[in-house]
């Protein structure tokens, strides 16, 4: 697929768009449709579509496998470590208010917060179980290939 | 009218998917459906509903299923023969349920127990509590910010369920017996 040239320029031109997108609703989301785990998969979408497009082994140069471990760990922690804020600073669990002075912006940063924590984790588990699947493949490929060599 | 035909075209499909033998066919099958739904929720006004459906079920898990497809033969095997018994269960429990619809509210009506608990509360309160106007959002975001977090911890683990069951460590191709030591460890 790497010398279609069709398909090459297509892609050049859609992943930014698609990844503007995943952005747009990532943090629009308390204005239009959207939020988190739609972020997370339309940006992992962007990831795998250069996946298909330029090989897993380019992609994996952008978005290593160890970073996803990270990221999809850092995820859930900045939305746990939201909640466990309010409670240090006297409220209860995942309580927004005592963030910050005014109710109303510490809601939205509260709320924007923890979507941008279920967007890293969403997007990196997708990629990583994507980056999983295609290994696995090219996994058995090599033990195909290393059985026939054998025989032969 | 819009409803009808998308809902006629989900059955079908629905039918399509169970008679098609190739899987291939069938996750193409599937990702339309999930369009199908993704339109359905969309006429619904649902549209948070609606982007997800789009995003996850049309897209990604269409992308899962052939990186999948990939790694499996790509005929269903042929079923031995029909299963009887679980054909009569599987009737008796559609019935059943279809019969339970009966008793639903009815649908759009104001005095229904969804749109007197804590919908009102929601639909006047949210934009005085927070100051954004997408109730979906503060809702899956602040009132119950909780079972979201949950969500995204449903999440965590299946990355990790997938990576404990595929995810060996590798680089070069390794013989074959380095491998199964490796996976005894």
């Amino acid at each position: 697929m790497r010398n279609n040239g069709i398909l090459r320029i297509v892609a050049r031109f859609l992943i930014p768009l698609i990844m503007l997108f995943a952005l747009y609703i990532q943090f629009h989301g308390e204005y239009s449709p959207g939020g988190g785990f739609q972020a997370g998969v339309v940006f992992a979408a962007a990831w795998i579509l250069f996946a298909l497009i330029y090989g897993l082994d380019a992609a994996l140069d952008i978005v290593p496998e160890r970073a996803m471990y990270v990221l999809m760990l850092l995820g859930v922690l900045i939305y746990a470590a939201v909640g466990v804020a309010g409670v240090v600073l006297g409220g209860n669990f995942l309580d927004y208010r005592p963030l910050l002075d005014d109710p109303q912006y510490a809601q939205q940063f509260g709320i924007v917060t923890v979507e941008l924590g279920i967007g890293i984790t969403v997007s990196t588990v997708t990629m990583l179980i994507f980056t999983m699947f295609v290994q696995r493949r090219s996994q058995s490929m090599q033990i195909e290939d290393s059985q026939t060599e054998d025989k032969d | 009218m819009i409803d009808i035909g998308l809902l006629s075209f989900l059955v079908v499909i629905a039918i399509a998917v169970v008679r098609s033998r190739d899987l291939f066919t069938a996750a193409m099958l599937f990702a339309i459906y999930s369009l199908l739904s993704s339109a359905l929720f969309a006429v619904l006004d649902a549209g948070d509903v609606a982007l997800t459906e789009a995003a996850v079920g049309a897209g990604i898990s269409t992308i899962l299923m052939l990186a999948l497809l990939a790694l499996v033969p790509r005929q269903e095997a042929e079923a031995p023969r029909p299963n009887w018994p679980a054909l009569a269960v599987v009737v008796l429990t559609g019935s059943v349920l279809i019969y339970a619809t009966l008793d639903f509210p009815e649908f759009g009506n104001p005095e229904n127990p969804v749109q007197t608990h804590v919908g009102p509360y929601y639909v006047q309160e949210t934009y005085n509590d927070m100051g954004i106007p997408n109730m979906v959002a503060a809702v899956l975001a602040s009132y119950r910010s909780i079972d979201t977090m949950g969500e995204g911890f449903v999440i965590l683990t299946a990355g990790l369920a997938v990576y404990a069951l595929l995810g060996t460590r590798r680089r070069k191709p390794k013989p074959a017996t380095k491998k199964q030591e490796s996976q005894k460890r």
